[in-house]
């Protein structure tokens, strides 16, 4: 596995991705007339990836997985990744498939301690077994996070109990939100329903993943609760995206993922390398807000900064 | 060098987009490295008046874009006498290019007038982009939601076209698995970049299709650039494989236009 230091990330800004990709071109036998392509990061951040799974590989065990997904993040210069959920997917797990799904993300963090971070999949149509689990994996274990898919509303009281004790932890909560014009599945959540759950919790960090799909509603929707943030990942490559965040959210509470593997990293980073904003709010963007909101969980579990 | 065949000017109707000015946007192609850019209208999608959507689009790329915007003109086959749009677009405007919107002009692909419109692009040599959507079906106006273009019936058109040279745009796996591969057998069949996803994505898409096949293509400045181009860093396709779907494949097509233009 490369290491993948500070002065590594360094050497990106300048003009070490170009570099490299000249030097993987010149290997193939072909000019070096297409190396602007890679010219396009526009930061020198190390990059935290916020949110990644197990999908868009071909292989028998998630070690094997994660392993296939590293090598291409390697190639992007990602430092860490955030893995949550296993495989397959299940849209209402039971507890025991959670437990299952969340014992394959452990698995993976014991491999690669230095690279990857890990979530903990919960169902919150259980809430006694979610307390469980987030005692297991986060309270008793490596995960610094939670994962909250479509299996319920997120609105409901239910989620309340689940909220609270992340906020004890400081352990960050992620939660899948869509807002389809072709109809939401039938438990699947709004930014709307996640900004009145984040109002009853004012003081835990929570993220509005995929900012709704449709970013463009999505984003007003949370603008006026200050402690959600936007989850840029999943999704198609829209160019405006990133910069209407930025503008009514400020670039402290948008944060770069990707959904990797489903979505390649090239798409997903491209949201923000290819928007207007100055570096500083790249870097923020591309890590530095994921950093700061884990560092007191990372702190806490002695994980060297 | 860097051919992008999936590029649009204008406004797109339901926002503006950061680069939808064309000074800026022909900056930042050549700032990337774009070295020609097949230029559609976003205009077309919903104008009627096709004519002078295809003549601003080329006044554009005349005053903004020399030497790097290439006009691609839009036909809608269901308006009376689009023929004189398709004759204005190569006579009048020197255009190799067509760009087809069957599900914004509301036609399918056994239509008798895709049928028509894919005879006479054969027939002047011209190449044809079939755009299968723009946006996200998801995150569509509610008041105009428009389907993807169901592709059921493409091979049959290809079959029944032989020599027409018909390039994939926008394909978010609407065209995959057997389909795919018979589409790529079935004819002059080409597929752009854009909307190929999943880590990899270049690894993988030049498993199914062959490379001679695969453009490059960005749907900028719907699509912030530097999602395409960032793909060729993370995919290992190797030095002569790039170099074919950033230019060689396109400029080759072009070739082909251009002399079947004669």
């Amino acid at each position: 596995m490369k290491d993948l230091n500070r002065r590594g990330f360094c050497s990106i800004a300048a003009g070490g991705l170009a570099s490299a990709a000249r030097h993987s071109v010149a290997a193939g036998g072909a000019r070096e007339t297409r190396t602007n392509s890679t010219q396009t990061t526009g930061s020198d951040a190390p990059i935290w990836d916020l949110h990644c799974h197990f999908s868009g590989v071909s292989a028998e065990t998630v070690e094997q997985r994660a392993e296939q997904i590293l090598s291409y993040a390697d190639r992007m210069q990602i430092q860490r990744l955030v893995f949550f959920m296993g495989w397959p997917w299940s849209k209402y797990p039971k507890p025991q498939e959670v437990r299952r799904q969340n014992d394959q993300v452990l698995s993976v963090l014991k491999r690669w301690p230095d690279r990857l971070l890990g979530f903990a999949y919960l169902n919150a149509q259980y809430p006694d077994a979610c307390l469980q689990e987030i005692e297991r994996c986060i309270q008793e274990g490596p995960m610094v996070g939670v994962k909250l898919w479509v299996a319920h509303k997120c609105n409901a009281s239910e989620l309340d109990p689940i909220i609270r004790s992340c906020g004890e932890l400081n352990a960050l909560v992620y939660q899948h939100t869509w807002l389809k014009v072709t109809g939401n599945l039938p438990d699947e959540s709004t930014p709307m329903d996640l900004a009145e759950l984040a109002q009853r919790h004012p003081t835990v960090p929570i993220v509005c993943g995929h900012t709704g799909g449709d970013w463009t509603r999505g984003i007003r929707a949370i603008r006026q609760t200050a402690n959600v943030y936007a989850g840029i990942g999943g999704g198609d490559p829209s160019a405006g995206f990133v910069e209407m965040a930025v503008r009514e959210l400020g670039a402290k509470r948008v944060l770069y993922g990707s959904d990797a593997g489903g979505r390649s990293f090239a798409s997903q980073l491209a949201k923000v390398y290819g928007a207007q904003l100055s570096q500083a709010e790249k870097r923020l963007i591309l890590g530095g807000n994921l950093r700061r909101l884990l560092t007191p969980i990372l702190r806490a579990k002695g994980v060297k900064l | 060098m860097i051919v992008d065949v999936n590029v649009n000017l204008m406004r797109w109707p339901f926002r503006r987009l950061p680069f939808d000015d064309t000074p800026k946007l022909v900056r930042k192609l050549r700032e990337k490295g774009v070295t020609q850019a097949w230029a559609g209208s976003f205009e077309s999608l919903l104008h009627r008046d096709m004519r002078t959507v295809n003549s601003r689009l080329a006044a554009e790329c005349r005053q903004s874009g020399v030497g790097i915007l290439v006009p691609v003109g839009s036909i809608n086959p269901t308006l009376p006498d689009w023929q004189e749009d398709l004759r204005l677009c190569q006579d009048a405007h020197g255009m190799h290019v067509l760009r087809l919107h069957p599900n914004y002009h509301g036609y399918t692909l056994d239509a008798d007038v895709c049928h028509a419109v894919c005879a006479l692009a054969n027939k002047r040599g011209m190449i044809v982009q079939l755009v299968l959507k723009i946006e996200d079906e998801r995150s569509h106006h509610p008041l105009l939601r428009v389907p993807t273009v169901d592709i059921s019936a493409l091979e049959a058109l290809i079959n029944k076209h032989q020599g027409l040279r018909l390039i994939v745009m926008n394909n978010y796996g609407t065209v995959r698995g057997a389909a795919l591969d018979r589409l790529v057998k079935a004819g002059h069949v080409y597929f752009e970049t854009s909307h190929a996803e999943q880590v990899g994505a270049f690894e993988k898409l030049i498993k199914r299709v062959p490379y001679e096949r695969v453009l490059c293509g960005s749907h900028f400045p719907f699509f912030n650039l530097e999602a395409t181009l960032l793909k060729f860093q993370e995919s290992r396709i190797g030095g002569f494989i790039t170099d074919a779907i950033q230019h060689g494949n396109a400029q080759k097509l072009m070739q082909y236009a251009a002399e079947g233009s004669r």
